[in-house]
């Protein structure tokens, strides 16, 4: 069997699930500073209170994963992005703590309030920028990294990361269409609109300044016949775009479910674009694998655990599914 | 100025001290609302539901704390220590990989059920979520405990093109220290929490000593303290026993032994000197020592002296580190025992002396524990994985200044989050744990709604 495919397929099914599920949850904090009533932030926190923690737990799966299933990759990537990692970390911490600091404090609600928001912001935009950075290439000679502490930040990474923050904006947005009524959600379909327009741009942007950053990614999209084959991926996007755009004013699960299809889109153009490379532009995901039998041994653990995983995280949203109102639920 | 090897022990030291406070009291109190909630069920008493709601909100803030710094955690490996990441990743990474599979996501999966989820799910399910909840953080408590000791003990393992490629996994795993480490940790984390939760039935005991509710968690907690600490004793005695067959250096360093003798004395107080390569100021009892190591009042105890300078771990931490924690082990005992005079003299919730030793022995569960840590990892230097890498080969290619900056990002943030939480943690301590009291036929009839198990924003508290 080839375990080291399948190891890089779980790991890339890992970090999506983390951007899409922790995504939502980043969106909330990213537009608390377009919802300024506390009761409703209140509201917005505890649509996702239950379950946040599962949700970042893929992030745990996503980097634990690659350090145990290729560990080159692991140690080079976070070596190179150093800086944009810890200030990533600091900011989840303070966002973490705030789910349940701001309902045990009196007086400092606010504070924990922005706690909550600027640590959402942060870390969705370095990841963002972390997502530049690795399209853009990392400094590697002999095995070694050779870069410095600032390789990652350019132009492009910066664009990458608004558009990051935007994303995460709109399925925020989408979740809470779904899990709020009346005015409130009126408020939202409004937020969104102007999201849609933005994440469009953005997502042409970035496809262009991709393909620009290193020709081998132009040649990979535009030489025949990959341009027939892999034409309808930009174009369902575009699609999808147009009727996010509809659904935003009337449909209530819709609007999520789209924004997550374009997610996925995105994520496998992205998958597209870099394969076989783990650490672009020269080591592939061959170079950087863990011993054959590191990754048999745990392949046995996610064949069995993952199942049970999905089960049990699905029935723990489903105990918490409906709308949410005022009190109670926390 | 200070290089960036040390730094980076430095950060990654800092980091994990704060991390495993939380770890060591979400273990042992996921397990103690287990049985609160288990107890509540069986007997239907209020009080058992109220004790489980005020401890719930307790581990509600732990557990929050435990998992952000946690998260830290995982990354730190390839931040600051890229070489070490590379050459144990097919040994500690499929290992911190299963802890992620079966422990991490069943904690958090479950955790949003234990904390608002009894009304909408009802009693028994919601038992299951708490039963899943205490059985992930034994779970993770194996897995992380398997990795350390692996660095510790390695085994089933060869070195192939630079790196450690596992031949056997059941060696690999239950490696020789991993036992010993695995029941003197779960123990510490019981031992730690019972001494909290007693601190606190103490204080409530001290305004009012019949108060129904404080008077079940000092009983509980003092019954943990007068069989567990025993155990806990012959188990660090075993884990020592353990330590000298495989890391004699940091045994001698322990014992602050330089020479080597037959018939050695054991050292209660000195201060090693690593220069000098003797204990100064020792006060000895002769030929204890031998005793204690070899079980032979004429054993053969080997010194610091017998290793090269390069390879001795540094004795006066070392040293310290250890009585500290032995010493809280023994006060911990000695409580026990004082415990158990009161109970059966029917004075357990009367003798103020008791409450007042009981409340300031609450935090002495995490100093041990620290303690035990620091003997353990800075007495396996200098060596990251005994005897196969040093830390000196084990940093990544990243200045100083960069590692200096997180650092101090780390120390600032640290002490403003950790510090809020903390005294968010000390003033529901606080609390009368009565109030947190509903009763169940109301409960029941109100549907649940504003009653939630939880820091309900509207109820307030
Ligand atoms: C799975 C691995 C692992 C686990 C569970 C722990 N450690 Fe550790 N520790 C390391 C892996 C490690 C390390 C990566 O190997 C370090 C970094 C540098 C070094 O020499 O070892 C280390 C160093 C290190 C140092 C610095 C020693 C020195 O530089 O002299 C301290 C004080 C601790 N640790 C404390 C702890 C505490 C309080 C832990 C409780 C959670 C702990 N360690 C668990
Ligand atoms: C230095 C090595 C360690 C690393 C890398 C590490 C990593 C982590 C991570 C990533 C989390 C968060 C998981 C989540 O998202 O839920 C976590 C939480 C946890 N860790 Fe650690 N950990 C370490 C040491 C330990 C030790 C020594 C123990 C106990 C024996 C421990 C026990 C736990 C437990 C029980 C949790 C669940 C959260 C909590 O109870 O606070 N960890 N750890
Ligand atoms: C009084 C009796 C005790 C003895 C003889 C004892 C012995 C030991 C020894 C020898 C070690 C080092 C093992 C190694 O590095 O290989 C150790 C580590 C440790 N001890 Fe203790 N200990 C005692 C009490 C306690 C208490 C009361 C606690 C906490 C409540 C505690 C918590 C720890 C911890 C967390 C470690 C590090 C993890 C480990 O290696 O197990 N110990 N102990």
């Amino acid at each position: 069997m080839d375990y080291q495919l399948i190891w890089v397929l779980l790991i890339a099914v890992a970090v999506f699930a983390y951007v899409t599920l922790d995504g939502f949850d980043l969106g909330i904090g990213i537009l608390f500073p377009f919802i300024k009533d506390p009761v409703k932030r209140g509201r917005m926190m505890n649509t996702v209170a239950p379950i946040w923690d599962g949700n970042e737990t893929w992030l745990v799966l996503g980097g634990g994963g690659l350090y145990a299933a290729f560990p080159k990759a692991y140690s080079l990537l976070m070596t190179a992005f150093y800086i944009p990692v810890f200030v990533m970390l600091l900011a989840l911490v303070f966002r973490g703590v705030a789910f349940e600091f701001r309902f045990k404090s009196k007086n400092h609600q606010k504070h924990w309030d922005i706690a909550f928001s600027t640590g959402s912001i942060i870390a969705s935009a370095m990841q963002g920028a972390m997502l530049g950075g690795f399209i853009e290439g990392i400094a590697v000679e002999n095995g070694r990294f050779v870069g410095g502490a600032f390789d990652w930040l350019s132009p492009f990474s910066i664009f990458c990361a608004t558009a990051v923050v935007v994303g995460y904006a709109l399925l925020g947005t989408g979740w809470l269409i779904m899990k709020m009524e009346g005015d409130f959600q009126g408020n939202l379909r409004r937020l969104a609109k102007p999201a849609v327009i933005w994440m469009a741009a953005n997502l042409a942007v970035v496809s262009l300044m991709t393909t620009y950053v290193n020709p081998a990614y132009a040649e990979r999209w535009f030489a025949m016949p990959n341009l027939a084959f892999l034409a309808p991926i930009p174009l369902i996007t575009a699609g999808l775009l147009f009727w996010l755009w509809r659904a935003v004013s009337h449909r209530e699960k819709t609007v999520f479910g789209i924004t997550l299809g374009i997610f996925f889109l995105c994520y496998l153009g992205f998958g597209i674009t870099l394969y076989p490379n783990i650490v672009p532009p020269m080591i592939t995901f061959r170079d950087a694998a863990a011993p054959q039998n590191s990754l048999a041994f745990m392949l046995v653990g996610a064949v069995i655990l993952l199942p049970v995983i999905f089960a049990y995280t699905a029935y723990a949203y489903w105990v918490f599914r409906g709308k949410v109102s005022d009190e109670g639920y926390h | 100025m200070l290089d960036a090897e040390i730094l980076a022990r430095i950060q990654f030291a800092f980091t994990v001290s704060f991390h495993i406070i939380f770890p060591s009291f979400t273990i042992g109190l996921a397990s103690f609302l287990f049985v609160l909630e288990a107890m509540w069920l069986r007997t239907r008493d209020d009080t058992y539901l109220a004790l489980y709601k005020f401890w719930l909100k307790i581990f509600a803030l732990a557990f929050g704390m435990g998992v952000v710094s946690g998260i830290v955690m995982s990354y730190q490996f390839g931040t600051n220590w890229g070489p070490f990441s590379e050459f144990t990743g097919g040994v500690i990474g499929p290992l911190m990989a299963y802890e992620v599979l079966s422990a991490f996501f069943l904690e958090a999966g479950f955790l949003g059920i234990m904390l608002f989820g009894l009304n909408r799910v009802g009693p028994k399910l919601h038992f299951l979520a708490t039963t899943m909840v205490a059985v992930g953080t034994l779970f993770s408590a194996f897995w992380i405990l398997s990795a350390n000791s692996w660095m510790q003990t390695p085994d089933g393992y060869v070195i192939e093109n630079g790196r450690a490629v596992v031949t056997s996994w059941i060696d690999a795993i239950f490696n020789p220290s991993f036992p010993y480490r695995l029941v003197h940790m779960v123990l510490a984390a019981y031992l730690t929490t019972a001494f909290v939760v007693g601190a606190v039935g103490a204080l409530h005991l001290l305004r009012d000593r019949e108060n129904r509710a404080a008077r079940i968690m000092f009983s509980m907690a003092m019954w943990m303290a007068a069989i567990v600490a025993p155990i806990q004793i012959v188990a660090g005695d075993m884990h020592g026993l353990n330590t000298l067959e495989h890391q004699p250096a940091k045994v001698a360093a322990m014992e602050g032994h330089f020479e080597t003798r037959e018939g050695a004395p054991l050292i209660l107080f000195g201060l090693p000197d690593m220069k000098a390569e003797e204990t100064k100021y020792a006060i000895e009892i002769p030929k204890l020592g031998s005793m204690i190591l070899t079980h032979d009042w004429d054993g053969k105890i080997t010194g610091l002296k017998d290793f090269a300078p390069e390879d001795r771990p540094n004795a006066p931490i070392v040293f310290w580190t250890f009585r500290i924690m032995v010493g809280i082990g023994v006060l911990m005992a000695l409580l026990g025992i004082a415990s158990l005079i009161a109970r059966f003299r029917h004075k357990l919730y009367d003798c103020k002396h008791l409450h007042r030793f009981a409340l300031v022995m609450g935090p002495s569960g995490f100093v041990a524990i620290l303690a035990g840590w620091f003997t353990t990892e800075v007495g396996r230097q200098p060596w990251v994985v005994y005897g196969l890498m040093r830390t000196s080969e084990a940093g990544s290619p990243v200045t100083a200044t960069a590692i200096a900056g997180s650092l101090i990002a780390f120390v600032v943030v640290y002490s403003i989050v950790f510090g809020v939480g903390t005294a968010y943690i000390l003033r529901a301590m606080n609390h009368d744990p009565r109030n947190a009291h509903v009763p169940t036929g109301e409960f029941l009839r109100a549907g649940g709604r504003q009653l939630a198990a939880h820091n309900n924003p509207q109820a307030g508290e």
